[in-house]
């Protein structure tokens, strides 16, 4: 080692560098960790040791006392809109597509724009009139709310990853399933969607990661704290356990779980969909 | 019609719909609103003409909810711009192997996780009295620094933008890894042959090279700075005072505590405008590039 790094000084800052900013990663997350395991006395008092008594039953106060609901909230209203956001932009991607490859090239020029410009449309500029229709179409305080905000919002990138890989699906596969009697739908059924997996796995990520951690809609559009979603539940669970820190502390891990360990997974996936997310914004 | 153009309807009929409806219609209805003045829970709406435009420019809070937008962009674009690069050469360097994907994996955790999450642990930190910050500053002897870093106007800001940083810097380091794995490799070998050390690559060769990310980095830094909401609204709710209000809590504050919707209307006109001068300022430079 040390002749290495007589070779090459750099590597030994480089990776210096790399040790730091790992604790400054690390610390909250560890401290998260650690601390969901103690009493409220010990978190005042030292929240920096290792618990002396580790208190399991944090985990499943936290669980039983909100946070399940909140948990399933977010189940539902995040399964929902994967599916309701790939159906419709597949959908959309491929009349687009189909029409490009046609003739209609210029047709799809104009739902292009529509995506390109619905991406620089941010949800905190809709608001107010967002929230009037919701009052009028009597969907303030449901899911369906959520679903169709989140849905709206996700739609014009999801549309724009989804066309750029059925550009590169072969002309000649169209062709002969349009001869085999296929209709326009079932083609994309057939032959558009299974050579996509790939991008429909990223889009659902990608979505999955938006809808699970949407803060603003959920405040807003949400009253009722037994329709509440995990981030907005949260500021609920924190004002109800205010003398009760292990078991807020053991809700954040909860909550933070399932989108790290789908990340963890799912890398990836989300990586080159962040990417792609923000070249094409 | 040609069939290829039913199918076009057809197929984005759902999409445009309801982007129609979600995305633009209350885009427009928002300006309209902002020449009126209401309440949630009342349907008549009183014409302003440009009353709330009027009290937009001598409301003392938008100032301060600009200098606070502002601050959290310049700081945003030093750290997540900045230390994102240097996190991203330092990430794309070979000589890591196996560990590169370890670290890039850590340091994109906190991108994942819900904002309330982290908000909450913060303030845990920030506490005054067993919060680990001021307790870290009495154990080497700083303890006069203490203070409640959320509670106290001077510090208020920046204890919520730091979090901020800690949070997103991993997104934007993973947008650079992607934009120098695209780099050339033969450029970094004529410079080592050439005698440059790593230091002299990454201004001569990574910096240029990754001009276009550059530029696409800090957009999103910047428009995300314009519209940040639940990092204050979670940390201070835009206190003590309006010190740490940013556009959107201020909008948000108006709509649904003070109830004045035309008022939050003409706020959110106010974003929507500083978000599209900047993302026009990036078309401009893109074309000039080009």
């Amino acid at each position: 080692m040390t002749s290495t790094f007589a070779r090459h000084p750099g590597r030994l800052l480089v990776i210096l560098v790399l040790l730091l900013h790992s604790v400054i990663v690390i610390y909250p997350l560890f401290w998260m960790i650690t601390n969901s395991f103690k009493t409220t006395q010990q978190i005042f008092e030292a929240s920096w040791t290792m618990p002396t008594v580790w208190v399991v039953e944090n985990y499943v106060k936290a669980w039983q006392g909100g946070i399940s609901a909140y948990f399933m909230n977010s189940v539902i209203v995040t399964g929902s809109t994967i599916v309701l956001t790939l159906a419709l932009s597949s959908l959309a991607a491929f009349g687009m597509t189909r029409a490009e490859a046609g003739g209609a090239g210029r047709a799809a020029g104009l739902v292009l724009m529509a995506c390109i410009g619905g991406m620089l449309v941010a949800p905190q500029v809709a608001l107010v009139p967002l929230y009037k229709m919701m009052q009028a179409l009597h969907l303030h305080d449901t899911h369906l709310a959520l679903i169709l905000m989140y849905t709206a919002y996700r739609l014009p990138i999801t549309v724009l990853l989804i066309r750029a890989v059925f550009v590169t699906v072969p002309r000649d596969l169209d062709d002969s399933a349009h001869i085999d009697g296929c209709t326009s739908f079932q083609t994309l059924w057939h032959v558009y969607l299974p050579m996509s997996r790939s991008i429909l796995l990223t889009a659902s990520v990608l979505t999955a990661y938006h809808a699970w951690n949407e803060f603003l809609f959920a405040i807003i559009f949400i009253d009722s704290d037994r329709l509440k979603t995990v981030p907005a539940g949260l500021m609920n669970f924190r004002d109800a356990l205010m003398t009760d820190w292990g078991v807020l502390v053991a809700g954040l891990v909860i909550s933070a779980a399932p989108i790290v360990i789908m990340f963890i997974l799912a890398q990836r996936y989300f990586m080159s969909g962040f990417a792609a997310g923000a070249v094409k914004g | 019609m040609p069939a290829r153009l039913t199918d076009l309807l057809l197929y984005t009929a759902p999409f445009l719909i309801v982007t129609a409806v979600f995305v633009f219609y209350p885009l427009v209805a928002n300006i309209w609103y902002s020449f009126y003045s209401f309440s949630a829970f009342d349907p008549v709406m009183r014409p302003a003409g440009l009353g709330n435009y009027q009290r937009l420019v001598t409301d003392p809070a938008i100032v301060t909810a600009l200098v606070n937008v502002s601050l959290y962009a310049v700081l945003s674009v030093m750290f997540q711009v900045g230390l994102g690069l240097v996190l991203a050469a330092i990430l794309s360097q070979a000589f890591l192997g196996f560990w590169a994907k370890l670290f890039r994996t850590l340091f994109f955790i906190p991108v994942v996780m819900s904002i309330t999450v982290i908000a909450f642990v913060f303030t845990f930190f920030y506490d005054p009295f067993s919060g680990l910050l001021n307790m870290a500053l009495q154990a080497v002897g700083l303890g006069h620094w203490a203070r409640a870093w959320l509670g106290e106007s001077a510090t208020a800001i920046y204890a919520v933008i730091a979090v901020s940083q800690w949070q997103s810097v991993g997104y934007v380091m993973m947008l650079f890894i992607v934009a120098i794995q695209s780099i050339p490799r033969d450029l970094y070998e004529a410079a080592e042959l050439d005698g440059a050390g790593a230091v002299a690559q990454f201004f001569h060769i990574t910096v240029p090279q990754v001009r276009e990310m550059l530029i696409v980095a800090t957009v999103v830094t910047v428009t995300g700075s314009i519209t940040v909401f639940s990092e204050p609204y979670i940390m201070t709710g835009g206190g003590p005072g309006d010190s740490s209000a940013t556009l959107a809590t201020y909008m948000y504050r108006s709509a649904f505590f003070r109830d004045e919707m035309g008022y939050a209307a003409a706020i959110a006109a106010l974003i929507f405008v500083a978000t599209m001068v900047v993302s026009l300022l990036q078309l401009r430079v893109f074309g000039k590039a080009k």
